[in-house]
């Protein structure tokens, strides 16, 4: 019983990569700062490091993302994290301390490496992709599950949120975006 | 071996309108010595002084950014190096005080002292990097390190310095993130680059 009601209602299951890039561009985001995630990689990350629009900047290591952000912020520039769920459970210091504690605008897109896209993250089979939820809610760090197409319409808002509000946010991709 | 405050205020007397992000042991003798709106206190996160001293020269390529950063700090990031390089700022000046110590930990050393930042740095990509340890030098050296093409680095070697007081409490102080940001918002002509010390 748990499992079905954790499970997602029904209805069309796709996610237009090039719906998300629309509206993260439409947000007002100059940069994207990533490093590879395999649930976005083709349909996200291969075609924003091809687009003119977008400043990719590849980053060694997930916490860079957050410093760069933050200090582009500062020169009211706006910057979209790109990253795995690992990469943000590896951040989480950067994340208290500059996103949270300095109530930074930091936007964060994370991939949910393993999850299955038909249930909710709180039920994913992953370990690492259950507490993801539970740890934005203890850091009073909002988040948005994207996992079709029906949920893009919540990216433009949450980020003109988080530049409006100086708060951070946590977009949480839930199935493979198709490239477009 | 040189006393990091003492090439601080060799150092401050070459910094009119730059961003200077500083961090930990470095704030606190930075702050001290040139107390002004235009100094970011990179505390709490360490290591990431370097990133967001690059955050802030992406988005103000018109204005210089000098960071000033532990050897502790900078080994929690590492690869920011490769990151900078890659990106290659021409107006990021990147100073690494290297004590081999972890200063505000309680002065344990890190786990090498024999690593060789500035050779990190040039294998890296920056377009310059320097090794400075006599004082005489860095004072004959410092503004051309400051005014040409980034991403330039170096390292000052310098002593552990007496017990400092971390003030904390000032340190994070959120009004100074704040006159930070209008500080950097208004805007005024001497430009990054190619400018004449």
């Amino acid at each position: 019983m748990e499992a079905i009601a954790a499970r997602v209602d029904a209805g069309p299951r796709e996610l237009n990569g090039g719906g998300i890039i629309a509206a993260i561009k439409a947000s007002g985001v100059e940069y994207v700062l990533a490093v590879p995630d395999i649930v976005t990689s083709a349909g996200l990350l291969a075609p924003i490091a091809r687009d003119k629009e977008l400043r990719l900047i590849r980053v060694c290591k997930e916490d860079e993302c957050i410093g760069i952000a933050s200090g582009l912020s500062y020169c009211d520039k706006r910057a979209l994290i790109l990253i795995q769920h690992t990469g943000f459970l590896d951040s989480l210091n950067a994340i208290r301390g500059v996103a949270v504690e300095y109530q930074q605008p930091i936007c964060m897109m994370v991939g949910l490496l393993g999850h299955d896209p038909e249930k909710q993250p709180r039920a994913s089979p992953r370990y690492g992709v259950r507490i993801i939820e539970p740890i934005l809610d203890d850091m009073g760090i909002a988040h948005h599950l994207i996992s079709a197409d029906a949920d893009i319409g919540k990216i433009q808002p949450a980020i003109e949120t988080a530049y409006r509000e100086s708060q951070a946010v946590a977009f949480l991709i839930g199935r493979r975006p198709k490239a477009s | 071996m040189m006393k990091r405050d003492e090439c601080f205020r060799i150092l401050a007397r070459h910094i009119t309108d730059e961003a200077v992000v500083a961090t930990y042991s470095s704030a606190v003798d930075w702050v001290e010595i040139n107390p002004r709106p235009l100094n970011y206190l990179s505390i709490g996160a360490m290591g990431l002084d370097s990133s967001h001293g690059l955050g802030l020269a992406l988005g103000r390529p018109d204005k210089r950014v000098v960071v000033l950063q532990g050897d502790g700090s900078l080994l929690m990031n590492l690869g920011s190096l490769v990151t900078i390089a890659a990106v290659a700022p021409k107006n990021l000046v990147h100073l690494v005080a290297q004590n081999d110590t972890y200063e505000a930990n309680g002065g344990h050393p890190i786990p090498n002292p024999k690593v060789d930042f500035a050779g990190i740095a040039r294998a890296a990509g920056y377009a310059a990097a320097y090794d400075f340890s006599d004082l005489r030098i860095f004072e004959q050296q410092v503004g051309h390190v400051l005014e040409q093409d980034g991403p330039v680095f170096a390292t000052l070697h310098v002593e552990p310095s007496k017990p400092l007081k971390y003030d904390y409490p000032s340190l994070y102080d959120p009004a100074k993130r704040k006159a930070f940001k209008a500080a950097l918002q208004a805007r005024n002509v001497r430009q990054g680059p190619k400018r004449k010390s």
